[in-house]
């Protein structure tokens, strides 16, 4: 499990100081181009840089913005709040860093929402609350969003950003794979349909638990999804990666995911697939689906 | 039989000991000098110092312990714990991973189906194990093996033993993040009982995609952790991103079996005989067997709705927050 193999990179903090003159907070530098964007334009574009198609970072508002009905997103838990279940060291205020930080006591949050109209379970991590990792709040949220799909027969939609278990939980972090996994599987037993939505990154024990047990897990462009950083294994291993591994287009090539959708087209998706596909869409049991005749 | 030529550095004292011993018993065999006095006292003050150094060990000492070179490996175990093995091969997918063993056991005059990691004792064989890391291939293959024990009403044994799965692109290209997940999933729901035992290093989620079960018991000298604590030391800005800081990762890591018993995540710590499983083989296979014969009749005489509702439960009530 990786904690942090790569610079966290905060959504509110500009990429780069902008030029002498003019006002911060109005322009934002794209990291991957460097292209200066007008932040406005830039939120118009959902956050992707018109330039070099660089897709930023979002944070749970901006998810709930892009993908739900307008107002539909009724959060729920928000206000659990993490222990320090093997009292390591310096945990505590770190965590009390990244709730001043961003606002929230954890890095998953979850609630009721309509994306297209369908009632779902909508969930999405948080990615500047400790790089979305994953320790007790995070797995207990992502278990209750899949046992309330199962219960409330709706479709869960989940949107990753992870860089894995977080370390300060120890084996508390771990087992939470597991228990992510079998309240997958709970929701699956109760016929009900389950999205992956993985943005950048998507790596490590997120990627090996929940994340990876999608009915249909989409990406979006370029995000980094892997068992572990490039980093991380260049370093450890001592081995060069070629370009372009452990990237959403390099998990799509080797059959790992569905689709790379780029963000613009990611609510219409979603939309789409839960109409068609979700169980309480489908015509009634007890009728035959009557099928046009070709020709 | 498993050489004890490796020592640790708190075995030091021991290793001093013992080669006193070796001595003279040398000299009694080849002038017929009797020394059995002081070989017998030699004897009893190595006891007394085992006891004193294995109750005393901190979770470093037990990290390099459990990954002595000479500690039982799973194939060890699988000969000295069941009437018999065969080993069965491949997940038909793709190919063989010979970091996993899997197989059908008899334990006792019943049958059980077996999947562990497995490491290896020289230099040629710890390559073709892989070091006991495992690819995606042999986590499918332990899957085979579970949906084999399911459709054949027999129980689970799994024997975890990995510093962690294989990260390689050749594992990431086959998926490696899916084989872990899914195996974890079908573990979750398989509808047979499941016992899991951590012999060695329970590393990460390469442990943990075998391990989710009905019981889990680790070792005495075993450890179970989301990281190396090397790894941890060296990715987090509390150890100074120190790699050499492992000892102090070990402790915040809570890493040690007592510690996992502790935090509810393990229901049985299975005691070691003194100076560890790699100085007695033979007895501590003896001590993972009875703690196999106690509760696996236990758990096939549940209902195994009611099964598939602890196991569940088991993991659902691991965390700790507030609301």
């Amino acid at each position: 499990m990786t904690d942090q193999p790569q610079t966290p990179q905060g959504y509110q903090q500009l990429a780069g100081a902008p030029p002498k003159g003019i006002p911060a907070g109005l322009w934002e530098k794209c990291p991957k181009c460097r292209a200066m964007l007008y932040v406005k334009e830039l939120e118009r574009n959902l956050r992707v840089c018109p330039t070099c198609q660089h897709h930023f970072r979002l944070s749970p508002s901006e998810r709930i913005a892009q993908m739900t009905d307008n107002g539909s997103f009724h959060e729920i838990d928000a206000d659990m709040t993490s222990g320090n279940p093997l009292d390591f060291p310096d945990y505590l205020e770190k965590l009390a860093g990244d709730v001043a930080k961003t606002g929230r006591n954890e890095g998953f949050l979850y609630g009721d929402a309509l994306i297209g109209e369908v009632p779902v379970v909508y969930g999405m991590a948080d990615f500047a609350f400790r790089g979305g990792s994953m320790g007790s709040v995070y797995g207990e949220k992502v278990a209750r969003a899949l046992e309330r799909g199962a219960t409330l027969q709706r479709p869960v939609v989940l949107v990753c950003a992870s860089g894995g278990a977080r370390m300060q939980e120890g084996i508390v972090s771990l087992m939470q794979m597991a228990k992510t996994a079998a309240a997958c599987e709970r929701l699956k037993a109760a016929g009900q349909l389950y999205l992956v939505i993985m943005s950048d990154p998507t790596w490590a024990g997120v990627l090996a638990s929940f994340a990876s047990l999608g009915d249909i897990i989409i990406a979006e462009p370029a995000a980094g999804i892997g068992f572990a950083g490039p980093r991380v294994i260049e370093q450890n291993l001592k081995i060069k990666l070629p370009p372009g591994s452990h990237t959403a287009e390099f998990q799509l090539a080797h059959g790992m995911i569905d689709m790379v959708v780029p963000r613009r087209e990611l609510r219409a998706t979603v939309s789409k697939l839960l109409a068609y596909l979700s169980p309480a869409a489908q015509p009634d049991a007890n009728e035959t689906l009557i099928l046009p005749l070709a020709g | 039989m498993i050489s004890t030529s490796r020592w640790l550095p708190f075995e030091k004292p021991l290793q001093e000991i013992e080669e006193q011993i070796k001595q003279l018993e040398e000299l009694a065999a080849s002038r017929g000098i009797d020394r059995s006095e002081k070989i017998a006292e030699l004897r009893a003050k190595h006891t007394e110092l085992s006891q004193q150094i294995f109750s005393n060990l901190s979770a470093w000492d037990k990290t390099l312990l459990a990954r002595h070179p000479n500690r039982p490996y799973t194939l060890d175990y699988l000969k000295l714990v069941f009437d018999d093995f065969i080993e069965i091969h491949g997940d038909r997918r793709f190919g063989d991973d010979p970091a996993i063993v899997a197989g059908v056991g008899r334990l006792d005059g019943q049958t059980v189906m077996v999947i562990g990691h497995q490491k290896g004792r020289d230099v040629k064989e710890r390559q073709f194990r892989n070091f006991g890391s495992a690819r995606p291939e042999g986590y499918r293959k332990a899957m085979r093996v579970m949906e084999l024990a399911e459709r054949s009403g027999v129980p689970v044994v799994s024997f975890v033993d990995t510093p962690a799965a294989e990260a390689r692109m050749e594992a990431e290209e086959r998926g490696i993040s899916e084989s872990i997940a899914s195996s974890m999933a079908l573990m979750s729901r398989l509808r047979t009982p499941i016992y899991v035992v951590v012999v060695g290093e329970g590393g990460s989620g390469g442990a943990l995609a075998i391990s989710v079960g009905d019981h889990l018991a680790m070792l005495e000298h075993s450890i179970y952790s989301i990281m190396p604590p090397e790894g941890c030391a060296a990715i987090l800005d509390t150890f100074g991103r120190d790699g050499s800081r492992g000892f102090e990762a070990a402790e915040a890591l809570k890493l040690t079996a007592q510690d996992n018993l502790q935090l509810g995540i393990v229901d049985e710590v299975i005691p070691e005989p003194l100076g560890g499983a790699h100085r007695r083989a033979v007895d501590t296979a003896q001590l993972i067997k009875a703690s196999m014969l106690r509760v696996l009749p236990k758990l096939r005489r549940k209902p195994i709705e009611e099964l598939l509702e602890e196991r569940y439960a088991k993991y659902r009530k691991i965390g700790q927050f507030a609301e």
